[in-house]
């Protein structure tokens, strides 16, 4: 039979990844965070639907479940680009030019801090240290950390990422 | 109860059999893979095995040289290991050829070597001899940058897990006596006794107790914990164990900032490991202690490394700190008696256990006792990460071991302590370096990050900076600081702006001194340290942005003005065309000029002119 593609079965599939995440932490103290980081995990971002649903297994009001979401820089309400770029601002960055490296990574992708590209391939966000100074300034597109950049060189690491 | 002997044995003979091999190892922690270790990697895995060379292959974490990365170790057996620089993939081919091949190291690239007990070669530095290394201790960071951390055997090679089944022998009370002596105090910036702290939580009453490692290493500039954590992360998990043994613990947390997924991993693999040799969970060595740990990945706030807004993150709750007293030493997590100490703090406990206190009270000052990792950033020749004994001054560690400013400019300024430290100006560099000097000049200690700034440095800006970010990642639950940092921020952007007034000054100091005074948690109280000292120190600095409209650094765009030196302007017209407000105007082969009113400082003239003709001051 062909495959179906009205996204039935991969809805169906996270749903059930999301039962396994609350089978693992509904009676742990303390497992609201670690919750919301796999829901993030398996959605991409957190829907209202997928709060709600968390705060209704964790037996915990909705504005909780909502105010702990929106505390932490983490986690993301709207959905996010399927490789996450972070051009570090810190100190170190800071001195040695890390705002040029965020200037050209806005041009190179034609979105402003926390946009997504309309392709959803990149989501660009500043951060304010990664721990890489040695190698400042950098940046991490997912786990990967780049260092010693120079604002020539961001467009084309960009491009590695598919 | 049950010993070690036969599986350290076992594991010392394994390593002693790994090290007689000719061996390659590349330096994989974070800094080492972002320069490109891993590339490094992939190109000697390939040329060894296409042409049949007798090495091994091994990766160890960060020796402390960020700005040699990526960084090769090679070592023939009985000679001396030769650790090379700025190794990319197409240096290996003649690598290879020459140190393993030809027996002959590339002298051009090498850093430095570790004779050991073989003779050194000539004309490659000892490490011991070279300037980033001379000043320098190697005790907690000792096994980075020589070990896998990835294997407890060579760990447990290296006298891992010695420092507890120590203690396990010992009395309870002992253990905290023996950190007490020490003189060790928190490595995270507070400097509070760790023996102290350790004897508090033995002594608080409840049903359960926990021992909490902090590894939120949230302030820009500081990478100390991220390196330790991927370096050695098991003296990490045995510090945890021998505090928890001696304060009554049997649960662990480690709450590690989700921006060090390696950190993470290694640490997940030390925990697996310590637990299947019965060095973490019930009943550990026979001895009746149970411990286990968990990690817990921070969701990004910078505000959780204060520690009870960090108790509060773990229980699943926005990361608020709570008001003190109750200190967590009586209601920690869950309401429960609990021990926090940083990374680093923990990672010193295991050998001060192993050599006792009178050793590590050997080093340091009357009052600061031990070593310090600290992370060397910023407008240094040499970045990186190096432990050195408490009272060393700033001078040592930024023209010795930091070798100076790059392109020989002047030094200016250097930020401790992060966003709660200050910054320190060229008459304080020999002021040594423990918890009580660094405070009477108003910075601290803090986790260790020490930012160095040139000439070029607007020291109004820097101060800007850090309440930009003081004031994004301000929690809100007190109005000091939720109030002050944004009222502080705008009055520091209108100086920047060229808007400032001079009694301006006064209200910044005003401020400061409400908010240290009243805040609630430390990022609170500690928040105004960048502007207090850089208004102390640099005062010319703001007066000139407020009075004569002028950066003297000229780093504050809006009061800069770009201008054309017309003796040096040769009309190419190059900068006419990057111009993108059409400020420049000028016939061919004529100097050009700059209309100030349609230029908009984005400075792309400067970028693409080849003679230097344009300035801004």
């Amino acid at each position: 039979m062909a495959s179906c593609s009205c996204g039935e079965t991969t809805d169906q599939s996270k749903e059930a990844a999301m039962q396994k995440v609350f089978d693992q932490y509904r009676d742990i103290k303390g497992g609201l965070i670690p919750v919301l980081q796999e829901a993030q995990d398996i959605y991409g971002y957190l829907p209202k639907e997928v709060l709600q649903q968390i705060a209704k297994e964790m037996k915990l009001p909705y504005s909780n479940v909502f105010g702990v979401c929106t505390f932490y820089a983490q986690f993301h309400l709207k959905p996010r680009g399927r490789n996450i770029i972070r051009i570090c601002l810190g100190t170190a960055c800071h001195v040695r030019g890390g705002a040029k490296i965020f200037e050209a990574a806005q041009e190179a992708l034609g979105v402003g801090q926390g946009g997504t590209t309309e392709d959803l391939r990149f989501t660009l966000e500043t951060v304010a240290c990664i721990g890489a100074c040695g190698l400042s300034p950098c940046m991490m597109v997912n786990d990967n950390t780049h260092g010693r950049l120079k604002p020539q060189e961001v467009a084309g690491i960009f491009e590695t990422y598919k | 109860m049950q010993n070690l002997n036969e599986v350290r044995g076992k594991y010392q003979q394994q390593y002693k059999e790994k090290i007689a091999r000719p061996r390659i190892v590349v330096g994989l922690g974070t800094c080492g893979i972002a320069a490109g270790g891993d590339k490094v990697m992939a190109a000697l895995k390939e040329q060894v095995a296409a042409r049949g060379l007798d090495a091994d292959i091994d990766f160890t974490s960060c020796i402390g040289m960020c700005y040699r990365e990526p960084m090769v170790e090679i070592a023939l057996p009985g000679l001396p290991a030769v650790i090379y620089g700025d190794i990319f993939p197409d240096k290996v081919e003649k690598l290879l050829e020459g140190h393993i091949v030809n027996k002959t190291p590339v002298l051009e690239w090498a850093a430095f070597q570790i004779p050991g007990d073989a003779a050194p070669y000539e004309g490659i530095e000892v490490m011991e001899q070279t300037s980033y290394y001379s000043k320098q201790v190697r005790s907690v960071t000792s096994r980075l940058g020589r070990t896998n951390p990835e294997t407890i055997v060579d760990y447990m090679a290296t006298g891992g897990y010695e420092g507890l089944e120590k203690a396990l022998a010992m009395d309870r009370l002992d253990v905290i006596e023996e950190v007490k002596k020490s003189g060790l105090r928190g490595r995270g910036g507070g400097g509070f006794p760790t023996g102290v702290k350790w004897s508090f939580v033995y002594g608080a009453q409840g049903e359960k107790k926990y021992a909490v490692c902090n590894a939120d290493e949230g302030d820009p500039g500081a990478f100390m914990d991220r390196s330790v954590l991927e370096g050695d992360p098991h003296a990490v998990l045995e510090g945890m164990a021998i505090a928890g043994f001696a304060i009554g613990a049997d649960e662990g947390y480690i709450y590690c900032r989700a921006e060090y997924p390696l950190a993470i991993k290694r640490l997940n693999m030390a925990i697996a490991e310590a637990e299947a040799h019965g060095l973490l969970g019930d009943n550990i060595l026979e001895s009746g202690f149970s411990f286990r740990v968990k990690i817990k990945a921070g969701a990004g706030a910078f505000v959780c490394g204060e520690e009870t807004a960090l108790l509060n993150s773990i229980e699943g709750l926005r990361g608020m700190p709570r008001v003190r007293p109750p200190f967590p030493a009586h209601k920690g997590l869950f309401g429960l008696p609990t021990v926090l100490n940083n990374v680093e703090t923990y990672a010193n406990v295991p050998f001060i256990i192993r050599n006792g206190s009178d050793w590590y009270a050997g080093m340091g000052t009357e009052k600061s006792k031990g070593s310090k990792v600290f992370c060397l950033t910023g407008k240094v020749n040499n970045t990186g990460l190096m432990e050195v004994p408490m009272g060393i001054t700033l001078r040592d560690i930024i023209f010795t071991i930091g070798g100076g400013i790059q392109e020989d400019k002047k030094f200016k300024a250097v930020q401790s302590g992060g966003p709660s430290g200050g910054c320190i100006p060229t008459e304080h560099l020999d002021t040594p370096i423990d918890y009580d000097s660094l405070g009477a000049i108003g910075s601290i200690m803090g986790s260790g990050g020490l930012v160095v700034m040139d000439e070029g440095t607007c020291m109004v800006d820097v101060a800007k900076f850090f309440l930009n970010f003081t004031q994004l990642e301000s929690c809100g639950k007190c109005t000091p600081c939720r109030e002050g940092t944004k009222r502080m921020l705008e009055i520091l952007q209108r100086i920047c702006d060229g808007e400032g007034e001079i009694e301006d000054l006064d209200t910044l100091e005003r401020l400061c001194r409400v908010i240290k005074s009243s805040a609630l948690c430390g990022l609170g109280q500690t928040c105004p340290n960048p502007i207090a000292t850089t208004m102390r120190y640099f005062k010319d600095e703001y007066v000139a942005h407020i009075k004569d409209k002028r950066c003297p650094a000229g780093v504050c765009k809006a009061l800069l003005q770009y201008t054309i030196l017309e003796d040096k302007c040769t009309g190419c017209g190059v900068c006419l065309r990057a111009c993108p407000s059409g400020a420049i105007t000028g016939e061919k082969k004529k100097p050009h000029t700059i209309d100030i009113d349609l230029c908009i400082k984005c400075g792309a003239c400067i970028q693409k002119c080849k003679f230097d003709a344009i300035v801004k001051k």
